[in-house]
């Protein structure tokens, strides 16, 4: 049995890869921002306009929000709800799940439409579906090992940092 | 699961408070957000009931200090304690790299704690998670209490240790926090244990709160190193 989740690290090639992927998207649906989250509720990347709100809270309650109704998809016999949709007067988001550990959320306004964010995405989700699942192949054979430990040999420094 | 970022040089953790309802979960946190400086913390996230009581979960982001030019970020979650949130409760755990466990020291809460012990246990099996690895404090709180039960009494029920059958770790190990105790030692019947190391606190007042949280905070960063 594993001692807690399994990690997984995406390179700075994954990383571009990522941001032009979703820079497409931003440029072809008109929407604000995308931010990427992972599903223990850490955020991973922010593209487009920068958000004015607290970026940690609110990859927090999106992981938190997503868990939620995945739960609610299976008391009503759904294995998931693969994407979601809030909407606001001015501003709303929608939610797509990548991979089932990622967790993609489009935030936009009214410059553009839910039909086109949702027509635009489709092509998005399967490119970061496809780039995730590569990833994860990756930290399953091994490969990420030959990432250099930051924190090798830090014993000592950890016990500094805590007296 | 930790995330490290290599482009913020950042090291995320996510630590879960766990326990009893009114065992004092959110009161650590609170006490954590009102005593670090402002500018190592990020917003303290209550999602609750008009009466306080903890519906999904707490939230703060704290700072610990830097390692090798890297952050150290800690995600504080607290789970609700009352029984009957069992669903959203289990969600939180997605993800943890350490438990703390709140135990409300009161001998008539003596039965909610274990079962609230047990709920953890099941919970993480759940998920696949190994509790008996991973790191993991349990907290004595309302240690001022006149009804508090001994610690000795609170140690037998919660934490009387998990049998290690693996010979190599099967080393006298004393517990760092208390002088004279053991944190991996052999029980009379023969077997070999080991029990999660434990702190007394007074979470209004914050005594004990720091300790609890720096014990796990380093037991977390340890793993990764």
């Amino acid at each position: 049995m594993p001692v807690g989740a399994a990690s997984w690290s995406f390179t700075e090639d994954d990383f571009g890869a990522i941001q032009k992927s979703l820079q497409k998207f931003l440029n072809d649906s008109n929407a604000r921002c995308a931010l990427l989250v992972d599903r223990s509720g850490q955020l991973v990347a922010t593209v487009g306009e920068q958000p004015r709100f607290d970026p940690t809270a609110f990859a927090t309650l999106t992981a938190a929000d997503f868990s939620a109704n995945d739960q609610l998809a299976r008391l009503i016999g759904e294995t998931e709800f693969n994407s979601l949709f809030h909407q606001g007067e001015q501003e709303s988001m929608y939610l797509a799940d990548i991979a089932r550990r990622v967790i993609l959320v489009i935030l936009f306004d009214n410059r553009t439409t839910l039909g086109l964010v949702r027509l635009k995405v489709k092509q998005t989700v399967d490119e970061l579906t496809k780039l995730f699942a590569q990833m994860f192949q990756r930290a399953q054979s091994g490969e990420q090992k030959t990432q250099p430990n930051i924190l090798a040999g830090a014993e000592d420094e950890i016990d500094k940092l805590f007296q | 699961m930790s995330m490290i970022n290599y482009a913020s040089r950042e090291i995320n953790c996510k630590i879960v408070y766990y326990g009893p309802g009114l065992g004092g979960k959110t009161t650590n946190l609170e006490h954590v957000y009102g005593k670090v400086n402002p500018s190592t913390r990020g917003k303290l996230i209550s999602l609750a009931t008009e009466t306080e009581r903890t519906l999904f979960f707490d939230f703060l982001p704290v700072d610990l200090g830097t390692i090798r030019g890297f952050k150290t970020r800690f995600h504080l979650y607290t789970v609700p304690g009352q029984v009957y949130y069992n669903a959203s409760r289990k969600l939180i755990l997605k993800g943890v790299d350490g438990i703390v466990f709140v135990a409300d020291s009161q001998i008539e809460r003596m039965e909610a704690n274990q079962e609230s012990m047990q709920n953890l246990y099941d919970n993480m099996q759940e998920y696949g998670y190994d509790l008996t690895r991973m790191p993991f404090v349990v907290q004595y709180n309302k240690r001022d209490l006149p009804n508090a039960a001994n610690i000795g009494e609170l140690q037998g029920s919660l934490n009387p240790g998990w049998e290690i059958s693996d010979p190599q770790r099967q080393r006298v190990t004393p517990d760092p926090y208390h002088a004279g105790e053991n944190l991996v030692e052999q029980i009379k019947s023969g077997e070999w244990v080991e029990r999660a190391p434990y702190f007394e606190a007074v979470a209004v007042t914050g005594e004990g709160v720091f300790e609890t949280l720096k014990a796990v905070s380093k037991m977390v960063l340890k793993t990764l190193a």
